[in-house]
């Protein structure tokens, strides 16, 4: 807006503002009104929903999936979405960060006289697509639960091949591993979600029991670390995953497991 | 003739002159008021101030839209007052956190009421900051004179978020326990400053007990009284420059005042 705009806003403004009503009582009516409804709707949320609280936090357990509340959705949605791990921390801390920038500087970018929302196509535009995009995210973040069992029967290769020992500790890692919330960040076989973290079906062609149990202790973020989990379940988890081969999982246990 | 000075408080009635009628219960309550709020007003001008925020006027065509703003602030102070009486209960130790929450919601009068209203009042909060966004982002309402109130508005939207990223750790549940650390580790790879984030948020390199008393003192003290300043700075500015009318309304320069600016 050059000068002569914004004498012309405040002009305009003044006459509006002169033959509008005062704030009391007519605005601080409406604005009660609506408090009203807004305070019913926190007393009403409260009263059906409660405020229920979990088991207590276990760093060496994990029996939920690490979930934000729905309004991060987005950004651990942004998580999955953006595959190459090399490239997650700049989407995921970037396109927020960009974002809030891009909204931060908007009055100093957009500085045309106009402000009616249909004669601000580009505005308008950029503004409903970011809500149907955030919107969207929102709404994959919340499909996306996790599985509770892993489908992808043990390997006939491990269970008849193996010393019992080591057969016992995979079964048992097999068990254990949907609890821990893995499955909310990785795939194995049909369960869990492809990302952020990659595919696990055959993790163990491409990383040695002790790479993967480096990895648990000391993992790349977003992955938390399982540095304190039991070290019997530990142990029975990176056994499992030790021994996921895609050779392995040619060869299931006659009748599919269980 | 020696002058006395006169009687503080007027000279007593003259006898034979009719008293004056006893005044009535009303009168005096009123007369009360009245100089009480002189009183104040002769020490603070509040009367001015008062008059500037109540009697202003609002440009015609003013709608619900316009509201949202002020249920915004309300439901941060549904968040203050809830969160003091959790305060009152709450202990942020990783040892007794997660007791103190039960206890708030076993066994504390309307414990489990106030928690939960802080919790949905949270998600209230958030919904509105961003729809009472959306609005001023439609309406335009961002351009001059407004830039400033639209940058303390982005402001208090980061603020916000972090604030409820902060407050979910608090019950030290499985749930939050194992978000927050997601959620920190995410902050923590971004580049160049994650690494120096993520060990502040941690109190260091692990995620665990100090971790808790920060997120405490975070989303308690330093983020609410930020929130509680930049809110106070908002409205300031709102009602400074008045509330938008909305876009579509158009001013009719009206022909008396034409005249009367020739
Ligand atoms: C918050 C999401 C998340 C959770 C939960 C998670 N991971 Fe990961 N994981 C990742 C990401 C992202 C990577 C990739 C990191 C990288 O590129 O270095 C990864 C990498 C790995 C790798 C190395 C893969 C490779 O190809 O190098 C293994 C093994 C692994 N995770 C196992 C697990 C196990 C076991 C669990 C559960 C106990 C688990 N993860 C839970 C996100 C997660
Ligand atoms: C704690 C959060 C906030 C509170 C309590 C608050 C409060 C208010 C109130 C009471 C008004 C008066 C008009 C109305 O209600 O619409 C207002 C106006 C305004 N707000 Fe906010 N607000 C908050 C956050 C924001 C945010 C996040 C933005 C945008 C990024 C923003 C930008 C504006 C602008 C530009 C105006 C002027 C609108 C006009 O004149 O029409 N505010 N705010």
């Amino acid at each position: 807006m050059n000068r002569r705009e914004k004498e012309q806003y405040l002009r305009e403004y003044a006459v509006l503002k002169a033959k509008g009503k005062p704030f009391f009582p007519y605005v601080i009516a409406k604005d009660g009104a609506m408090v009203m409804i807004v305070i019913g709707i926190i007393l009403t949320m409260s009263y059906l929903l409660g405020g229920t609280i979990a088991a207590k936090a276990d760093p060496t357990s994990t029996t939920v999936v690490p979930r934000p509340e729905w309004y991060y959705y987005f950004v651990f949605e942004l998580l999955r979405v953006v595959k190459p791990a090399a490239i997650t921390p700049l989407a995921t801390v970037g396109i927020p960060t960009v974002c809030l920038i891009l909204l931060l500087l908007l009055p100093f970018y957009d500085r045309g006289p106009e402000r009616h929302p249909l004669r601000r196509p580009i505005a308008t535009t950029a503004g409903v697509l970011t809500i149907l995009v955030t919107g969207y995210l929102t709404w994959m973040g919340a499909e996306a639960g996790a599985p509770t069992e892993i489908a992808m029967p043990p390997s006939a290769n491990v269970v008849n091949k193996e010393d019992p020992e080591t057969v016992e500790l995979y079964l048992k890692g097999r068990e254990e591993l949907p609890s821990l919330g893995c499955l909310a960040c990785h795939q194995i076989g049909e369960n869990g979600n492809h990302g952020p973290g990659p595919k696990l079906t055959d993790i163990a062609d491409r990383l040695p029991e002790a790479g993967i149990a480096q990895t648990l202790r000391n993992p790349t973020a977003p992955m938390p670390s399982y540095q304190s989990l039991e070290p019997e379940k530990f142990k029975a988890v990176v056994t499992y995953l030790g021994h996921l081969t895609k050779e392995n999982e040619e060869n299931p246990v006659e009748g599919g497991g269980e | 003739m020696l002058k006395l000075p006169s009687v503080p408080g007027g000279a007593p009635p003259r006898p034979g002159t009719p008293a004056a009628e006893p005044a009535s219960l009303k009168d005096n309550a009123s007369e009360a008021a009245i100089s009480a709020l002189g009183w104040l007003d002769e020490r603070t001008a509040i009367s001015g101030t008062a008059r500037w925020v109540m009697f202003r006027k609002v440009p015609k065509g003013t709608n619900w839209f316009y509201t949202l703003g002020t249920s915004t602030m309300m439901a941060f102070l549904s968040q203050v007052v809830t969160g003091v009486f959790l305060a009152m209960y709450y202990d942020p130790s990783p040892n007794n956190a997660y007791e103190s929450m039960r206890h708030i919601n076993n066994d504390v009068f309307l414990g489990q009421f106030v928690h939960g209203m802080h919790r949905w009042g949270a998600t209230t909060m958030v919904v509105l900051i961003f729809l009472h966004m959306g609005r001023t982002f439609f309406f335009g309402a961002y351009k001059y004179p407004r830039e400033l109130n639209w940058v303390i508005g982005v402001i208090l939207v980061l603020l916000t978020m972090i604030m409820a990223l902060t407050g979910y750790l608090l019950p030290w549940d499985q749930r939050s326990y194992w978000a927050t650390a997601v959620g920190v580790n995410v902050f923590a790879s971004a580049p160049i400053a994650g690494p120096y984030l993520g060990d502040f948020l941690r109190a260091g390199p692990e995620f665990g007990a100090t971790t808790l008393s920060r997120f405490y003192a975070i989303h308690m003290l330093l983020l609410p009284g930020l929130i509680g300043g930049l809110i106070a700075a908002h409205l300031y500015l709102v009602i400074k420059h008045g509330t938008t009318a909305p876009p579509w309304i158009e001013a009719e320069i009206d022909e008396d005042l034409r005249k009367s600016e020739a």
